[in-house]
């Protein structure tokens, strides 16, 4: 059944699968002891602060945790604006 | 030589820790083991009942803690094991009534008699888990493979890491072979690879589990592949090296599959 919705590629992810990908996400805020709330609001900053130097693209950038026990990253990339949208 | 204090904990509640507590220990004592079970769950008692002993009580935890009577006293010794015992909770008082210090003295009273001590944690992370961690040797933690009980299990991992609690190991309670082949169960290698901790058990979603908890008589007792887990689980903790067996019932592209291809694979 899997098999065949990956053969004609309209495969839905399981609830199985669902499952995980939430539990990677929360068990990361979880650890890292931050909510995804005070992560938006630390991406908001980082933008304010950031373009007062280097004019980025804003609505590209993303700030994420990879996982680990011993170690939690915070990972933000940060996509700097390019010469042909300058002077927007 | 002193005995091992292990405490069966979970974060969140309802995911079978007087389940394995109890098949544990008859586990254990099926292989010749000196076992104690303790009650940690101050007021709401469940082992005694679990185990077919609620008749035999006389005293209690608290009441060996305040001084009412000797800890021998308050031991239950098991009808059909000769070697294992249980040392109910208190059911009409609160958690308070005992310390950590309270439960780390009656423990190391106890070890001295014993292969084994199981102590069955209460849910949450208030006092009352704090009691059953306090005299731990290792840990078993429950879960079962569902999002919230994960969530909690890894905020318990957390705080004995933090604690410097352990080693802690992983048991997965109530999993149903079928729904995970069908995508609708997350599987043990990814709960395991969520939480990070090594496995020590898989323990199937079995209705006679709840038919065994009428009768006060842990499956353990019996032949079946639930029974069977459990003993896997007493005999790894035994040091034995013992495979994660699948844990369905071999169907029939299975044995078919046996017969195709005898070596296994
Ligand atoms: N493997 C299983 N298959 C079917 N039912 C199970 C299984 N394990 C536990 N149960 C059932 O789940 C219920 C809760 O189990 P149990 O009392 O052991 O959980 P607990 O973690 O000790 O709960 P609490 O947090 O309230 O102390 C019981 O009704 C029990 O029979
Ligand atoms: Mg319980």
């Amino acid at each position: 059944m899997r098999l065949l919705d990956l053969l004609l590629c309209r495969r839905q992810p399981s609830s199985s699968e669902i499952a995980h990908e939430r539990l990677r996400l929360v068990l990361a805020h979880d650890r890292a002891n931050i909510s995804p709330g005070m992560l938006d609001t630390l991406k908001d900053e980082l933008i304010t602060v950031i373009s007062r130097y280097v004019p980025i693209d804003a609505a590209g950038v993303e700030v994420t945790f990879t996982q680990g026990r011993r170690e939690s990253r915070l990972v933000a990339d940060i996509p700097l604006q390019t010469g042909k949208q300058h002077g927007q | 030589m002193a005995g091992k204090v292990l405490t069966i904990t979970s974060g969140k509640g309802g995911v079978g820790k007087t389940t394995v507590t109890a098949n544990l220990g008859v586990a254990l004592a099926l292989h010749s083991q000196r076992v104690t079970v303790i009650d940690a769950d101050i007021g709401l008692r469940n082992l005694d009942v679990m185990l077919g002993l609620e008749n035999r009580i006389v005293y209690d935890l608290v009441d060996v803690v305040e001084g009412r009577c000797r800890l021998r006293q308050a031991l239950v010794r098991d009808k059909r094991l000769q070697e294992l015992f249980l040392l109910p909770a208190a059911q009409t008082r609160d958690k308070t009534a005992v310390s950590p210090q309270d439960m780390v003295q009656v423990c190391d009273d106890l070890r001295q008699s014993f292969d084994f001590l199981l102590i069955d944690s209460p849910a949450g992370i208030e006092q009352g888990f704090q009691n059953a961690v306090a005299p731990a040797d290792g840990i078993l933690i429950v879960t079962n493979p569902e999002v919230a009980a994960v969530r909690d299990a890894d905020r318990i991992i957390g705080l004995l890491e933090a604690e410097e609690k352990g080693p802690a190991h992983l048991i997965i309670n109530r999993l149903k072979p079928k729904l995970v082949e069908r995508g609708d169960m997350l599987d043990t290698a990814t709960v395991v690879e969520l939480l990070a901790i090594q496995l020590i058990g898989i323990v199937p979603e079995d209705e006679s589990v709840i038919a065994a908890a009428n009768t006060g008589r842990p499956i353990a007792f019996d032949d079946g592949v639930t029974g069977r887990s459990f003993h896997d689980i007493a005999r790894r903790l035994l040091g034995e090296n013992i495979p994660f067996a699948p844990l369905k019932e071999p169907g029939f592209f299975d044995r078919l599959l046996r017969i195709v291809r005898p070596e296994g694979g």
